[in-house]
């Protein structure tokens, strides 16, 4: 057997979320042939599920006068620890305005400014002015200082997703659907492309390009437990750690969402809140206020996490079979409200729990939700290590989140990278010319049909895929989850390190044919495995705390010794990633007091005396 | 009190195999507490059969993937419990759109030749000034145009629907619903007589019997009863016209 088709395209984009198709309309505009690989339709890539909203800084709604891309500059950065990237924060804030504005143009159907006075569901008095009439609105997200998450109703992610891909379908540009990249072809200095399985037929196929973009989303799906979607694996960042030379940046950055609903771990947008939602104890107690007086409920995602669990561990959770959860609150805003602006998430509470936020509290706790790390590139989208590779999106280490991102940020960003990098990419890919190794590419597919045929036959063991990853998954919750300390660190790389052994020995109970399933899991488990350890290991190494990393031996963030950026790299045959470090870039605000959170907590209380 | 014992019958046909034939195969769980469909198709492939085809991405009915025939009605999985279900449970896939494996099927495609053919995109002449503000838009014509466009392209009303049964080429419901979304935005300036053009024929507008068994099974409460006939009535009028 050898590859079943080889296709050759100028620019091959895998993943077809808001990033993947952003840049690919963005480069099929210069002209260029495009290709888009994606595991499902694009309208069901996760981007899809994102009910919030965008951050711009449009300053159209009465609680967003004043706004400008410098106060979002200052919010991002804050957010982000200090830990975010500033030139990558800079451009984003300026070039947001214009990719939501672009948005419009393209139909997305952005809920707009209506005049008049009005009271906010939260009990304030409101009034949006007559001139604003018709301009974009916006609502509160956590972390800011303005009301700037533009949205609709409750579907962003739903409309910006329909919208980009109705300009893909306008432009032409072709989209492979249910089809996974599994490795990338290169040899060490280029980039070629990729070796990709057809989940139709389990045909393995080749995709040639001169350029190669990685925009395959998150990787929650390591944690088992997670808001993000079920194909949200992390494979495109594994198919880019598996080279050896190019690195992933601030993996130990990960999200936890305050409020997703257990058991399904199905996210409560973070606009239940914006728009007054109360957090409340077992007691039915308001606690937030308690311990960030400033921001409450809205203080940034990492804080309002730690404060959660934290008042779980003093005994005022709610005890379940499941595990302690506390109570999000929104029935004063109103059943209008909730049964409208709030719909989509009125419906899962219901659909799920049968329950009605309207008269019913909804059980709410923290839980894996945003990949901060990913493939490290650097302000135009290039791929460290490798020439000819780009990432964009949740996969990529871009870096303007550092080390919490801010709610809003996240569709943002993807939209944003997608039209500079897009623009990147083209410019690269025009100046390029192809050279295609066929001897480099024969090697590639033969190693892929080897690992295959050894899964199909138990070559090397008749390890099962489904309790590695159910332990694996284990083992980043119990060890690596919101609070973190040294020996559970340890406990957890070594465990990995031993999964990752055993993943080596990896046998099909199926029959593996076609486009199975069980194959499709066990090609995907061992570097799964690897971006586990390079979470949990970037994550021991770290001693301090910064942002969502929040270790219990080191409670303090420590720029002198850590305002550094973490770069893993996989080299063949290891046990561990190697860890490398980078200084991150604060070239406009020096590093400061976020104003929420426990360090703030800290100044105020030794100012008191 | 002891849970109850599930009995499900799954479709199973892998169309890639040469030798595989379509048959009924049956597997027996226990029901947990909140139990969906999501959690037991994973249970029964992760535990009894690896090799079972489905499709799941959000879990949280909203993308689309997962509608199947579940005891003969079409629905979303992941978001039915096995509680609201009998303990005798029959699942198969979609009809209308091509089998992929199991209860696996290509509504993607399908969706995909649906935008292509309606042309389900802004038309307009206006460039994009990147240096001007957004073009303003009441917020009720902005509530107005998500309406139709929450369908989430699960393909339930299509499959339910007695004419998509039987011609290839109707865009069913989920179609003319699409094209409804266009019609009441402001930015595509589309006329009557060009949308006449993509609906108004057998296979859109006029195709449709009007028995509304699409409207009944949309999981998401999209109103396609009053989105198709305010489409058929436009058409209808762009049709004495032309
Ligand atoms: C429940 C939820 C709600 C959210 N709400 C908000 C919000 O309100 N505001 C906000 O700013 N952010 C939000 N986020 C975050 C935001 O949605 C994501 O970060 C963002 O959508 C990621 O977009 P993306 O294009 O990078 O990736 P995705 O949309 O995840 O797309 C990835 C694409 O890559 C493809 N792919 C993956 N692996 C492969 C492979 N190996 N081969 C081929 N294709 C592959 C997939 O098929 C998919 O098309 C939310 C996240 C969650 C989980
Ligand atoms: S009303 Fe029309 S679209 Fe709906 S099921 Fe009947 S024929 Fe199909
Ligand atoms: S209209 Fe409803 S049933 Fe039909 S495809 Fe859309 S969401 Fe599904
Ligand atoms: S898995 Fe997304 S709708 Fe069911």
């Amino acid at each position: 057997m050898s590859a079943k088709h080889t296709h050759i395209t100028d620019v091959l984009i895998v993943g077809a979320g808001l990033a993947g198709e952003r840049a690919a309309v963005e480069a099929a505009a210069a002209g260029l042939d495009v290709v888009i690989l994606s595991l499902v339709p694009p309208r069901r890539s996760h981007s899809t599920a994102a009910q919030g909203g965008m951050q711009a800084s449009l300053a159209n709604s009465a609680m967003g006068k004043g706004d400008s891309p410098d106060v979002h500059f200052a919010d991002t950065v804050k957010g982000s620890d200090w830990g975010c990237d500033q030139d990558v924060a800079r451009l984003f804030v300026e070039k947001v305005p214009i990719a939501i504005r672009q948005l419009a143009y393209w139909g997305v159907p952005w809920n707009r400014v209506k005049a008049g006075k009005y009271k906010h569901p939260n009990g304030m008095e409101l009034e949006d002015t007559k001139d604003k009439e018709g301009l974009i609105t916006a609502r509160n997200f956590g972390g800011t200082a303005k009301w700037r998450t533009c949205y609709t109703s409750d579907g962003t992610g739903h409309t910006v997703q329909y919208t980009m891909d109705s300009v893909v379908c306008k432009m032409g540009i072709a989209v492979h659907d249910r089809m996974e990249a599994i490795s990338l072809i290169h040899d060490g200095v280029n980039c070629y492309g990729v070796v990709a399985r057809c989940l139709r037929t389990g045909d393995l196929i080749v995709y040639l390009a001169k350029a190669t973009v990685i925009a395959s989303g998150g990787a929650g799906r390591l944690y088992g437990a997670s808001t993000n979607a079920v194909i949200c694996e992390g494979t495109g960042t594994a198919i880019a750690f598996d080279t050896g030379v190019v690195p992933l940046g601030n993996m130990e950055a990960v999200q936890f969402h305050p409020t997703s609903m257990p058991p399904t771990c199905i996210l409560m947008t973070e606009g239940a809140r914006g728009d007054g939602g109360y957090l409340l104890d077992k007691n039915e107690y308001r606690f937030m206020p308690d311990y960030e007086p400033e921001k409450k409920e809205l203080a940034s995602r990492d804080v309002v996490s730690r404060r959660m669990v934290q008042h779980m561990r003093k005994g005022l959770g709610v005890e379940t079979e499941y595990g302690p959860h506390l109570w999000l609150d929104i029935r004063h805003l109103g059943r209008k409200h909730v049964w409208t602006n709030l719909r989509e998430i009125a419906n899962i509470a219901m659909n799920f729990l049968g329950l009605d936020p309207a008269v019913d509290l909804v059980p709410v706790r923290p839980t894996q939700h945003y990949t901060m790390g990913g493939i490290r590139t650097n302000i135009d989208g290039y791929a460290y290590g490798l020439k000819g590779l780009f990432a964009i999106g949740e996969a990529a280490c871009w870096d303007m989140h550092g080390f919490n991102r801010l709610g809003g940020n996240s569709l943002a960003e993807t939209c944003t990278a997608g039209m500079i990098v897009g623009e990147q990419v083209a410019k690269y890919t025009l100046g390029a010319a192809p050279a295609f190794n066929y001897r480099l590419v024969d090697d590639a597919v033969k190693k892929d049909e080897e690992r295959i045929a050894n899964l199909i036959a138990g070559k090397n063991g008749k390890e099962n895929v489904y309790e590695l990853r159910k332990a694996m998954e284990e083992t980043l919750n119990e060890h690596v989850h919101i609070f973190r300390n040294g020996p559970s660190l340890e406990t957890a790389v070594s465990r990995l390190q031993e999964l990752h052994q055993r993943a080596a020995h990896l046998g099909l109970r199926s029959s593996g044919l076609g486009a199975n399933p069980e194959l499709a899991a066990a090609l995907r488990l061992p570097g799964m495995i690897r971006l586990s350890l390079a979470i949990a290991y970037g994550a021991l190494m770290r001693t301090e705390s910064r942002g969502s990393h929040a270790r219990e031996d080191y409670p303090k963030r420590d720029d002198v010794n850590w305002l550094k950026r973490t770069l893993a790299y996989w080299k063949a045959g290891a046990e561990l990633p190697t860890l490398d470090y980078e200084p991150v870039k604060c070239t406009e605000m020096p590093p400061g007091d976020r104003g929420y959170g426990e360090a703030s907590a800290r100044n105020a209380a030794s100012k008191e005396k | 009190m002891s849970n109850r014992q599930l009995k499900i019958s799954v479709f199973r046909y892998n169309p890639n195999l040469p030798d595989d034939k379509p048959r009924m195969q049956e597997y027996q769980l226990e029901e947990q507490q909140g139990m969906t469909l999501f959690v037991a198709l994973n249970k029964i492939r992760e535990e009894l059969d690896p090799s079972l085809m489905f499709d799941f991405v959000c879990r949280a009915a909203i993308c689309g993937s997962c509608a199947m025939m579940i005891n003969g009605k079409p629905r979303l999985a992941c978001k039915t419990l096995t509680k609201d279900l009998p303990s005798e449970i029959t699942l198969m896939p979609l009809p209308v759109f091509k089998l992929v494996g199991d209860l696996a099927v290509d509504t993607g495609t399908w969706f995909r030749d649906l935008q292509v053919r309606t042309e389900a995109w802004v038309h307009t002449d206006k460039e994009f000034d990147s240096q001007a503000l957004e073009d303003r838009m009441d917020n009720e014509t902005a509530l107005a145009i998500y309406e139709p466009e929450r369908c989430i392209e699960c393909g339930c009303c299509v499959a339910s629907c007695v004419t998509a049964n039987i011609r290839e080429d109707f865009i069913g419901a989920a179609g003319i619903n699409r094209v409804a979304r266009f019609m009441v935005d402001p930015r595509d300036k589309r006329s009557d007589a060009q949308y006449f053009e993509v609906v108004g024929n057998e296979d859109g507008t006029f195709g449709c019997v009007g028995l509304m068994a699409c409207d009944d099974s949309c999981p998401i409460q999209v109103p396609l009863e009053s989105q198709l006939a305010w489409v058929r009535r436009k058409m209808a009028l762009a049709g004495l016209k032309l």
